[in-house]
């Protein structure tokens, strides 16, 4: 088995040690860190990715893989930067002020993370300003809104209303148990997403778009 | 922990709308005394703005809620209702909306009860505002002035019965739901959850003696029916979520430790163990609360309530009409079947009562540990425990064997990708250790991050 299958393997069956040891070894190695990343290790998350959004798999088993890749990445990191490596895309993601409500964010952020992207958490009960702050310092291309409450989702038109007024380049994708494709219409963001297993799908139409 | 008997021993004895204490409110319902009453819940249509300047158009949404539901509860010639208000932030943040919303439905309740005898009640559930701030600030938080003041003025405007689905535990117990780690949950529920509920209702014990009201109870619903939607969405295995539900049992005993009579809330479905560990009348939550969120346990949630709950529903238009009025119409039709089956006599009751329990029993884990004979036997084993921690995994322990039971024989499916959940957690429950302070040590060393969760909060 190559260094990129067994690495494919560790992160897939979520074994941090195994991870390191090998990104470790493939770096010694003078394997391309560009490669250890796009060849193994996001394929690696891309199928647990795969297996959960089609129910073999559940959010813990996805976890354990997101933490084993995260030990890879913090060796592969430095590395990563040197070469000049830029991430799929720069995304941010927050629950809207008001709300308090995490756990579909959570999800959504170890989605889009597992998949090769930079994202940023800007936590919950977010405001207007706190997320104009973030695309503009960090170059976001999608920011991702969430709430979990009728009272609370008004918000979210907020935001989209603020960021069009601004001219803020960057794109809106929103979810929620109470958000509908009407609703996302009718606010006029970018995209909504119904579930956290299809986050992804979604981001790269927004991305593509 | 003051339980160590069962109030009901024997399965046949527990069944809808009868229970050994049952709870006679303001305007007359007894409930558990034989009949099983709707309980109608409802919030507010997205795009509503809830604050002061905006006040007279919520009166007026929550006075013609109010209005269709007992309208609609006289036609059917319901034998009574109870409106739950569980309030939104807004609401308990500034308490003088919610003690005007108690109000407006009060004055509606009033006049059914006054001109044509229609027996109603409100109960008001206060939102756990702590929640707010992160970390979550128990026993020192900003909001608690507000969400007592909420308490003690909204009873005094008419709220009879008094429930709160508190958080205590709840920013360890969402990770651990996420990473199914049973121990971080036992944790979140026997150990932080009981101390925030002696906390929490010791002071609406308070306010409820100085104003004459009921103390209803509290429901795990953050916790319980978190993982119970997470497995819905096949987030999480349904037997992890099984379990979840036993382990909240204790912490809810404790609103009853600390006076409150029941009628237990709805929507963490751990009433059925509390009816039987302490004989209080409970609120149920199934079929008819599909509005709310989606369940395994539609039937055979009310093979034991005595209040018939619809969770929550927005007030919005409907072919029929608003939708709690719709929802009402369910829910009392749901009733009536209950009732006239009581009235033939006890064995067309519990027929009906089976019917509700075999239909769902082995289609999903989470339901078979609702079944009588699974309730009593876990409660059993609850009440067996020499303190909360050891009560809870006894509990725990006790819902794996039934499971466990039924997969082997053939009764209930279990994937393979589940059995090996069922696994791990026994090993993890099994490790905890017998002695709380060596666990409370443990887990703390494990929970060091203190931007999430203080313990000194809990008394720790």
């Amino acid at each position: 088995m190559s260094k990129i299958e067994s690495l494919y393997n560790a992160v897939l069956k979520g074994k941090r040690k195994i991870v390191k040891k090998e990104v470790q070894l493939a770096v010694e190695d003078n394997v391309e860190v560009n490669s250890i990343l796009m060849d193994s290790m996001i394929p690696a998350m891309r199928e647990i990715g795969a297996r959960f959004s089609n129910g073999d798999a559940f959010v813990p088993e996805m976890l354990v893989s997101a933490r084993a890749m995260q030990a890879g990445l913090d060796i592969l990191k430095p590395l990563l930067d040197k070469a000049g490596h830029e991430p799929l895309g720069r995304i941010a993601i927050g629950t809207v002020k008001g709300d308090l409500h995490d756990i579909g964010k959570n999800l959504v952020m170890m989605m889009v993370k597992g998949a090769g992207y930079e994202i940023i958490d800007l936590g919950v009960d977010i405001d207007v300003e706190t997320y104009e702050k973030c695309v503009v310092e960090n170059d976001i291309q999608v920011l991702m809104l969430s709430a979990l409450l009728t009272t609370t989702i008004p918000y979210m038109k907020n935001v989209v209303d603020h960021f069009k007024a601004k001219n803020i380049d960057c794109k809106i994708m929103i979810g929620g148990a109470p958000v509908t494709q009407r609703f996302c219409d009718d606010i006029g963001a970018d995209a909504y997403c119904e579930d956290a297993n299809i986050a992804v799908e979604v981001l790269e139409k927004v991305i593509a778009s | 922990m003051k339980f160590n008997k069962l109030a009901i021993n024997n399965p046949a004895d527990l069944i809808f709308g009868r229970c050994p204490t049952p709870v006679t409110t303001a305007r007359g319902l007894v409930i558990g005394g034989g009949l099983v009453y709707p309980e109608l819940n409802f919030t507010v249509p997205v795009g509503t703005v809830l604050d002061r300047a905006h006040l007279p158009d919520v009166k007026e949404m929550y006075k013609n809620i109010a209005e269709g539901a007992l309208k609609r509860a006289l036609e059917l010639e319901s034998p009574g209702v109870v409106l739950e208000f569980e309030t939104l932030l807004e609401m308990t943040m500034d308490p003088y909306i919610g003690i005007e919303l108690v109000k407006v439905m009060n004055e509606v309740c009033e006049k059914y009860y006054s001109k044509y005898d229609l027996k109603s009640e409100i109960r008001l559930t206060p939102n756990d505002t702590r929640d707010f701030d992160r970390p979550p600030l128990m026993r020192t938080s900003r909001h608690l002035d507000q969400m007592w003041e909420l308490f003690d003025k909204g009873s005094q405007a008419g709220g009879d019965l008094l429930s709160i689905e508190s958080t205590g535990g709840k920013e360890v117990c969402d990770e651990a739901l996420m990473e199914c780690d049973i121990q971080r949950v036992i944790f979140s529920q026997a150990v932080l959850g009981v101390r925030d509920m002696n906390f929490v209702w010791s002071n609406i014990a308070y306010i409820a003696r100085k104003n004459g009201k009921i103390m209803g109870g509290d429901t795990a619903c953050g916790f319980g029916n978190t993982a119970m939607v997470l497995s819905e969405k096949k987030y999480i295995p349904k037997s992890f979520a099984a379990i979840v539900h036993l382990a909240t049992i204790v912490r809810s005993l404790v609103a009853i430790e600390q006076g409150a009579i029941g009628p237990d809330k709805d929507c963490g479905y751990e009433g059925i163990f509390l009816k039987a560990i302490a004989g209080i009348p409970i609120s149920m939550e199934g079929k008819t609360a599909a509005c709310a969120h989606l369940s395994p346990v539609g039937n055979i949630a009310a093979a034991a309530c005595d209040l018939w709950s619809n969770e929550s529903v927005q007030d919005i238009k409907l072919l029929a009409g608003m939708a709690p009025t719709c929802y009402l119409e369910q829910l009392e039709y749901d009733c009536r079947l209950m009732n006239t089956a009581t009235k033939k006599g006890p064995e067309t009751a519990t027929v009906l009562r089976d019917l509700f329990t075999n239909s769902d029993v082995y289609t999903d884990p989470q339901a078979l540990i609702l079944s009588p004979e699974s309730a009593i036997e876990i409660s059993k084993a609850v009440v067996s425990g020499e303190n909360y921690l050891d009560a809870t995994v006894k509990g725990c322990l006790k819902g794996l064997d039934i499971i466990e039971g039924a997969i082997e024989n053939g009764k209930l499916k279990c994937p393979d990708r589940e059995e090996i959940w069922l696994k791990s957690m026994r090993e993890d429950i099994e490790e905890i250790p017998s002695d709380e302070g060596e666990f409370i040590d443990d887990m703390l060393e494990e929970l060091d991050d203190r931007s999430k969760f203080v313990p000194s909060e809990y008394g720790l």
